[in-house]
């Protein structure tokens, strides 16, 4: 304990910098995992998007992706579907975030319980529900003709509403989460001030609350979109093979044609697509605020 | 009612005057929790056209399911593939979450980007680019294969879930410990982990419903006598509505249900 001065205190410095070096390195085995099993192989997609039948540098499977109407066709297929789920999640998803947002907490947190299950059940078991409601003779269609909306069966399911059905389904928890959070941090006295000044409650709504909540709005809905642009089981069951979106293209042209670069440069599109609109979401509000909000 | 005369909010809007907006409210949350359930009562229902109310009252998809080789094997990958990907995501990520919550080295702000990857990437891309490899490793159909892919998808969840209760946690209490004497293990194990286990026990049921629900990768890189349940209903529902996938369903909400209300009362006890 002799020395004293420069030369000791670089050691300190040498020791703590190995120490947080060692510490870092329990990282290492997730690190490896996720680059082995998923980085590498998406970046081999990326390659093989590049490449032609004859193994060439070659732009030609993006050329099919614009030349090809049936690909033309997925893609807009993709934007409508994720379009209008998207929209129907914000109509139904606003009102109930914000009903939630004025309950009690331990009110609110009962309900989001409810909003909640669907994380836990599958995406499997819960677009089978909807199959088992909305078929020919299904639920709804039953009610339906009890209540007198319609005298024969209707076409419910295997078709552009039967997927928007189950898409809603599954994204709807995604806006509600980020959307209540956003509304819960509005600090109520503005709305007390806006009733002060004479505002009618509409006009404190309109000028007050709905400005103050439209980041979380946003950020919920580019959320949802984004992962709208990704599915695949709910088009492939509830579809019935009139709604292919991107990613039922590409396994189709794995599955049944076995055309790899057709299927990794859509995929790279879809990439692209997912990573631009999650920018701009980062832009919007903190992202780990959207993923990791449902942890209470 | 008085109720519906008072104010609601702040800007005294009165119950009444917005009561179209809780009817609306309450049909939505109809709509999220609803459709789910009543599969339920229908895997009781006797006849093959799933009528609800059921008319008869029958076991027969039940017997169907508990009856037959197939199911049961694709139900035994499945957990199995659960439990396998929860024993490996659980410390893989818990270990991540602590190494880079302690190290703070400013270079590495890029590795838990990196690790949340694969909540973004669409999962198709994950399942093919895997496929891909696997073919090349000879790890298609296999357990060990699935048990990799669905663990790299359940890492990300892990982290996140461990790393907020780590900000949420008094670090000075581990370095009281070391100052006594503890190692640096010693004091993760006995002061640390205890008080974020509420965490890691729900991340690790996060793991396994991960794997136990997961179709897309599945899809691609679990078959033959490895086809998990997803995947084998999946299929199944290609072809027809088959009620037995309705006594399937109801025994996955009820196992996904037990685990989260088990993980929920371990945090409680505390």
């Amino acid at each position: 304990m002799s020395a004293g001065g420069p030369a000791n205190a670089a050691g300190l410095r040498r020791d703590a910098l190995r120490e947080r070096l060692a510490l870092f390195s329990l990282s290492l085995p997730a690190l490896v995992l996720v680059v082995v099993t998923m980085v590498i192989p998406v970046a081999w997609l990326f390659w093989l998007s590049f490449l032609a039948d004859d193994g060439s540098l070659s732009l030609v499977n993006y050329r099919r992706l614009v030349v090809q109407p049936s690909y033309g066709r997925i893609l807009l297929t993709t934007f409508e579907v994720s379009g209008l789920a998207t929209l129907i999640c914000v109509v139904l998803g606003y009102p109930l975030a914000y009903v939630l947002s004025q309950l009690r907490p331990r009110v609110a947190n009962l309900c989001m319980l409810g909003v909640l299950m669907p994380f836990w059940t599958s995406i499997l078991v819960r677009t089978y529900a909807w199959l088992v409601l909305l078929q020919r003779n299904g639920l709804v269609n039953d009610w339906g003709k009890r209540l007198g909306l319609w005298e024969a069966p209707v076409s419910l399911v295997y078709n552009l509403p039967g997927t928007l059905v189950g898409l809603v389904h599954i994204m709807l928890p995604f806006l509600v989460l980020p959307l209540y959070g956003s509304m819960r941090a509005i600090d109520r006295d503005y709305l007390r001030a806006a009733a002060n000044l004479g505002a009618s409650p509409a006009a404190a709504f309109r000028q007050v609350f709905f400005p103050l909540s439209l980041p979380g709005l946003l950020a919920g809905s580019l959320i949802v979109f984004i992962l709208c642009l990704g599915a695949y089981v709910t088009p492939a069951m509830l579809g019935g093979g009139r709604v292919i979106m991107v990613a039922n293209g590409i396994a189709t042209d794995i599955q049944m044609f076995f055309n790899w670069g057709a299927a990794s440069a859509l995929g790279v599109v879809l990439l692209v697509l997912a990573a631009a609109m999650l920018f701009i979401a980062s832009r919007l509000t903190r992202l780990d605020r959207l993923f990791g909000s449902h942890g209470t | 009612m008085s109720w519906l005369g008072g104010p609601a909010s702040e800007t005294q809007i009165t119950h009444r005057a917005r009561l179209w907006l809780y009817v609306l409210a309450a049909l939505v949350m109809a709509f999220l929790v609803l459709p789910t359930l009543i599969v339920i009562p229908m895997s009781f229902s006797a006849s093959q056209y799933l009528e609800f109310p059921p008319r008869h009252w029958s076991l027969r998809w039940y017997a169907n399911y508990f009856g037959s080789a197939v199911w049961m094997q694709a139900t035994a990958t499945s957990l199995k593939a659960g439990a396998l990907t929860m024993l490996v995501a659980t410390p893989l990520g818990t270990m991540a979450a602590y190494g880079l919550f302690v190290s703070r080295l400013r270079w590495a702000r890029l590795v838990p980007a990196l690790l949340l990857a694969p909540i973004v990437v669409p999962v198709i891309l994950v399942g093919i680019g895997i496929f891909y490899a696997y073919v090349k490793l000879k790890l298609v159909n296999t357990l060990l294969g699935l048990v990799l892919a669905h663990s790299m998808l359940a890492v990300p969840l892990v982290l996140v879930v461990v790393s907020a209760a780590l900000k949420s946690y008094d670090m000075s209490q581990e370095r009281a410990a070391r100052s006594l004497g503890a190692s640096r293990p010693l004091a993760f194990l006995l002061v640390t982990l205890p008080q974020i286990r509420f965490a890691v026990i729900s991340s690790a049921v996060l793991a396994f419903l991960t794997s136990f629900d997961e179709v897309v990768v599945a899809m691609f890189v679990s078959g033959g006598d490895n086809s998990t349940l997803t995947r084998a209903m999946f299929d199944a529902l290609r072809d027809q509505i088959d009620p037995t996938i309705a006594a399937i369903s109801t025994v996955m909400i009820l196992i996904s249900s037990l685990l989260v209300v088990l993980s929920q009362v371990f945090g409680r006890s505390r």
